[in-house]
């Protein structure tokens, strides 16, 4: 006859996990933020790119984002984290996890702000035209402010997918969520408790966030 | 309701004797296979008001996209105080203008257009000073002071903190004449202003406007379909057809008198 071991659902592996989880809490969501910055800024960039004067830019940029936008995040991962090294080029896991998922993400974002900044009405391009406003100050004072007032609920939606790909760190030995979680069940083979709690977790930041992002689209798109 | 009397005092030329201001001289443009303007000759003077009327499809419009820079002539030149819009001398011959030149030029006129197209972004007062702060380097006080002053000229002195989807469109309008006439231009082109607005929100714009060219030495170039304003405030009337003046004259003779067939037609259909 077979028992299994973890039948019964045993709160003192929940609490001996407890530390380790915060750790772990912390850790992704350190991901998620510095993640998200890089994703915000790097997309911007890429968005501002796809419109310059001249193909030279247009093109390779077109290329670079399609090509990370259409892999893998977690072959990305491994390949930053196992082969750049090979090259000379090393960073701590975390660090490569970090620009990895932003840099994947940026070119979400890039279309997300190319979608925007689309939708801003040509008159108002002319109507800076009109008054002579440099190009840069209407990108700045006049179209990006528009542009990206709209977009922030799309981003947010990014935000949260991204939260939800921080366990792919795990595979180069990030110790987020997932990876805490493995490790304390490795040594006490209580999976049910530990990957419970995560899942629970990750659901107890999830949902909030998305509710948060709902309210701030009704109040952002007017 | 009264015109800021300073309001084209401090002009780097003001040219109000009557000198040719704007000149198109066989200007052609095209979109696509359809010729809108075809060697189009005609010219304002300063400090006159004109309004070009026509059948929709007759190039009115373009003729203001042009002057404000927002299209390109095929072929042509265009004049504005004597300097060429488009065009520059170099070595000589004439090649088209760099965005230097054209910015130079450009900011001698002014646009009112059919939208509005205010900055939703930014607030009331924030819309007229941005483009004296940025462009003509006036301090935010200076700026603020002549935005207040035009406010209250247009009748919205209350309103500058507000945002402008928090106006009607009368108001927008309104708010929007004054974003053109802060940065002092020489010349106004008014596109189908009141076009989009509600029938009872018309008069108070026309007004202003009304209020403006007999008050003020600013050349207006109008396209409109509100007869009764045009035949006020005009001192030349445009009449086109198929991208020509087929006939121009001063406001009494085009509206009671026409000499062409085409503008009888015209008229008769709008009026």
């Amino acid at each position: 006859m077979i028992t299994t071991a973890s039948s019964s659902w045993d709160w003192s592996a929940v609490a001996d996990f407890m530390p380790h989880f915060w750790d772990g809490v912390v850790e992704t969501l350190k991901i998620l933020v510095l993640g998200s910055l890089i994703s915000f800024s790097v997309g911007l960039v890429w968005a501002l790119a796809f419109r310059a004067p001249t193909r030279f830019v247009r093109w390779p940029v077109g290329v670079v984002t399609e090509f990370i936008r259409n892999t893998p995040l977690l072959v990305q991962l491994f390949f930053l984290y196992f082969v750049l090294p090979e090259w000379g080029i090393q960073f701590s896991a975390l660090t490569t996890g970090i620009v990895a998922i932003g840099l994947h993400y940026s070119t979400y974002t890039a279309q997300v702000y190319r979608a925007g900044i689309e939708a801003v009405p040509t008159g108002q391009w002319e109507a800076a035209r009109a008054l002579s406003l440099p190009y840069r100050r209407t990108w700045t004072a006049v179209i990006l402010p528009q542009a990206i007032r709209r977009v922030i609920p799309a981003l947010g939606n990014y935000v949260i997918a991204m939260l939800k790909d921080t366990p792919l760190l795990a595979g180069i030995g990030v110790l987020e969520l997932l990876q805490r979680s493995r490790l304390e069940a490795a040594q006490t083979f209580q999976y049910t408790e530990a990957l419970t709690v995560v899942g629970i977790a990750f659901i107890v930041i999830a949902y909030p966030s998305s509710l948060l992002l709902r309210a701030l689209e009704r109040r952002l798109v007017r | 309701m009264s015109a800021d009397p300073n309001l084209t005092k401090d002009q780097p030329n003001p040219k109000v004797d009557g000198s040719e201001l704007i000149r198109f001289d066989k200007v052609v443009k095209r979109f696509g296979g359809n010729t809108v303007l075809d060697e189009l000759d005609f010219s304002v003077a300063s400090g006159k008001h004109v309004t070009l009327i026509g059948p929709s499809g007759s190039g009115k419009t373009t003729i203001l996209r042009l002057l404000m820079t927002l299209i390109k002539p095929d072929e042509g030149t265009i004049k504005v105080n004597g300097d060429y819009l488009t065009h520059e001398q170099k070595n000589g011959s004439l090649v088209p203008a760099g965005e230097k030149h054209i910015r130079e030029v450009r900011k001698n006129i002014g646009m009112v257009f059919q939208q509005f197209n205010l900055f939703p972004n930014m607030k009331v007062l924030r819309n007229i000073t941005e483009a004296p702060v940025t462009v003509l380097g006036l301090s935010k006080d200076e700026a603020e002071e002549r935005a207040r002053e035009l406010l209250e000229m247009v009748g919205l002195g209350d309103r500058c903190d507000a945002y402008p989807t928090q106006l009607s469109g009368g108001q927008q309008q309104r708010v929007a004449i004054a974003r053109a006439l802060a940065m002092r231009p020489q010349v106004l082109l008014l596109d189908e202003v009141t076009s989009a607005l509600d029938p009872e929100l018309v008069a108070g714009v026309l007004d202003v406007l009304r209020d403006i060219a007999h008050t003020t030495d600013i050349t207006m170039l109008c396209v409109t379909h509100e007869m009764n304003f045009a035949r006020d405030i005009s001192d030349q009337v445009l009449m086109f057809d198929a991208g020509r003046v087929i006939e121009s004259g001063p406001p009494e003779k085009i509206f009671s008198d026409p000499a062409h067939e085409r503008t009888r037609e015209f008229l008769s259909a709008v009026l």
